[in-house]
């Protein structure tokens, strides 16, 4: 209450509007490219020539969805962006749920199981989580031409678990090494082994690490486009080179509306994750860039 | 048998976590580390369109690498982007945090707004960005449509300016989530030194200037390294945004590196170029890993 009072003088209450209006303004900077995305996926082509970027449609269609989403072409094939979205689910959906676990079992040995070089093999497994993957792009490619699944939905699984162990396993390590070794050493004393532990006292517990990782992993995932785009060619691309090879394809006539509609298609999965779950979103940003 | 079958149980029961543990890190010392020297290697070859291990050449690509001229400019373009990302992001970012650090209304929802970047992929920011800016149909237009007839905002096609195109696009997506660190690091002061201030005197700005900010050090550290990293990366939004064009304008090391290796042919300068881009990033993230790792683990 105490500061109420003393905004009441006018100098004070400028400042307050001031402060205001800044924080609207970067409100605005931020909102405006999905609006812009937004109206014009509803408008057709006429009208994006026509009328303003800024302005609402003057004549809703959602013609340009249905076409992003059914018949637009994509590189050689005229389907729409809907069967990229389903490669891009179905990359996804293993790929997290995979590194995931792995990303427990890791954190749960590098701190309740302890053993001699435990802090290298950790380091090692951190670094990995950090170069860039230009470096890796090589010997790839030949070790998924060898193992039959270059261009493939499995080859892409594969890539983005080995590469997402890192960051999963960083996140349960630090988790776990919160959690109190007492409880760990006692359900020892009564027998119980090292999956019985795990199964029964720390996932128990894990709950928002693993939403945390969950989320972390299925943004990344779902968001890569180099390793999209140097191991998945054609139709077993996911859904962010399908968007690039939409928009930036050089033949015919540009339709920004159905680009736009697939820009937004795009976006959704991460967006509503961000929506739903925002909280846990930010935990998980702060945990890979802070570490510790 | 039994006792020989109760020993085998003893050893696997003794090293068991080591066994779940080993497929992963079997994985790292494979795909991460073998890969780098595998590309080590490569970059020291003449390899053309595909990995030839017989033409060893030794350390040649390199000096070759930096006589290149589209090398020389991804890496201005790089020195370029990079400082502006880096630098605008920083400010943006800790003045927004310290904005909404006043007891603001609706403080929810103007982070979630600022922040909401973040979750897109570069590629989706790249599309918006490149309509948005649109010489013909986006923002110039708009501004002709309110009665700024001569306003002008070809950046997208103008090499002298396209690289800042990409600038503007990635503080948009990323300075959210330093907005977010900053503020994470202002909630975590101590709040009994501000109210010493205050009694003393001090104004809202002074106390700012001198007590707060200097007191986030570790941010800025954590926000520099993860900016770097990002920046040093960034391949999606040069090839949504502007493809590295128009010409050569917006050339980074990472599309540089891609198309050297895979669509010109010349895999072992590619492979160097990789391998510069590993040791700038190793150069930040490993002595700030180091340092972040040990402080954790004395205690």
């Amino acid at each position: 209450m105490a500061e109420m009072i003393r905004y009441d003088d006018s100098g004070a209450r400028f400042w307050r509007v001031a402060l205001y209006t800044t924080l609207i303004v970067f409100a605005v900077f931020y909102l405006l490219p999905l609006f812009v995305m937004l109206v014009t996926s509803f408008k057709s082509l006429d009208e994006i020539r026509q009328g303003n970027m800024l302005a609402l449609p003057v004549q809703w269609t959602i013609e340009p969805w249905l076409k992003a989403w059914g018949t637009a072409c994509v590189g050689l094939t005229c389907e729409g962006i809907h069967g990229y979205f389903w490669n891009s689910i179905k990359m996804v959906v293993p790929a997290v749920t995979i590194s995931t676990i792995l990303g427990a079992l890791n954190g749960y040995v590098l701190t309740k199981w302890r053993f001699r070089g435990h802090k290298w093999v950790f380091a090692l497994m951190l670094f990995g989580c950090f170069i860039p993957f230009q470096i890796v792009l090589i010997p790839m490619s030949q070790v998924l031409g060898k193992l039959g699944i270059a261009g493939d939905t499995a080859g892409l699984v594969l890539v983005h678990v080995t590469y997402g162990i890192g960051f999963s396993t960083l996140f349960f390590r630090n988790y776990y090494e919160a959690f109190p070794n007492e409880l760990v050493k006692a359900a020892m004393i009564d027998g119980a082994g090292f999956f019985r532990i795990f199964w029964r006292i720390m996932l128990p517990s894990s709950g928002p690490i693993i939403v945390v990782t969950v989320i972390w992993q299925f943004t990344n995932i779902w968001n890569d486009f180099l390793f999209g785009a140097s191991f998945a060619a054609g139709e077993g691309a996911p859904m962010t080179v399908a968007l690039n090879n939409l928009v930036n394809s050089s033949t015919g006539v540009k339709e920004y509306n159905v680009h736009m509609a697939a820009a937004v298609i795009a976006a959704f999965p991460t967006l509503l994750v961000y929506v739903v779950a925002g909280r846990y979103f930010v935990r998980g940003l702060m945990a890979g860039s802070v570490k510790g | 048998m039994s006792e020989k079958n109760s020993a085998v149980a003893d050893w696997l029961r003794q090293h068991l976590p080591k066994l779940v543990l080993s497929p992963s890190f079997a994985i790292t010392i494979f795909f991460v580390y073998g890969f780098i020297l595998y590309t080590a290697f490569i970059s020291m070859t003449k390899s053309k369109m595909l990995p030839n291990l017989s033409k060893f050449v030794g350390f040649e690509n390199y000096p070759k690498l930096w006589k290149t001229l589209n090398w020389q400019v991804a890496l201005d373009n790089m020195l370029v982007f990079g400082f502006l990302y880096i630098v605008i992001c920083g400010v943006l970012g800790l003045f927004l945090a310290i904005l909404l650090d006043q007891k603001i209304r609706a403080e929810g929802f103007l982070r979630t707004t600022y922040l909401y970047p973040m979750a897109l992929s570069f590629i989706v920011t790249g599309t918006a960005w490149k309509w948005f800016l649109n010489p013909g149909l986006g923002l110039e237009k708009s501004m002709h449509a309110w009665g700024f007839e001569s306003f002008k905002f070809d950046w997208l096609i103008n090499p002298d300016m396209a690289i800042y195109t990409i600038v503007i696009a990635g503080v948009w997506q990323s300075s959210g989530f330093v907005m977010a660190m900053f503020l994470a690091g202002l909630r975590g002061i101590d709040s009994e030194q501000l109210k010493a201030a205050q009694l003393d005197g001090a104004s809202t700005f002074q106390t700012y200037w001198r007590i707060i900010i200097p007191q986030l050090r570790a941010v800025y550290l954590s926000a520099f390294v993860v900016l770097a990293h990002m920046a040093i990366k960034s391949y999606d939004l040069v090839v949504a945004l502007t493809g590295g064009g128009p010409g050569r304008a917006t050339e980074m090391p990472a599309t540089f590196m891609y198309s050297y290796t895979f669509t010109r042919n010349q895999m072992g300068i590619g492979a160097a170029s990789a391998m510069i881009m590993l040791f700038t990033i190793a150069a930040i993230i490993v002595p700030y890993l180091y340092a972040e790792t040990r402080e954790k683990q004395d205690g």
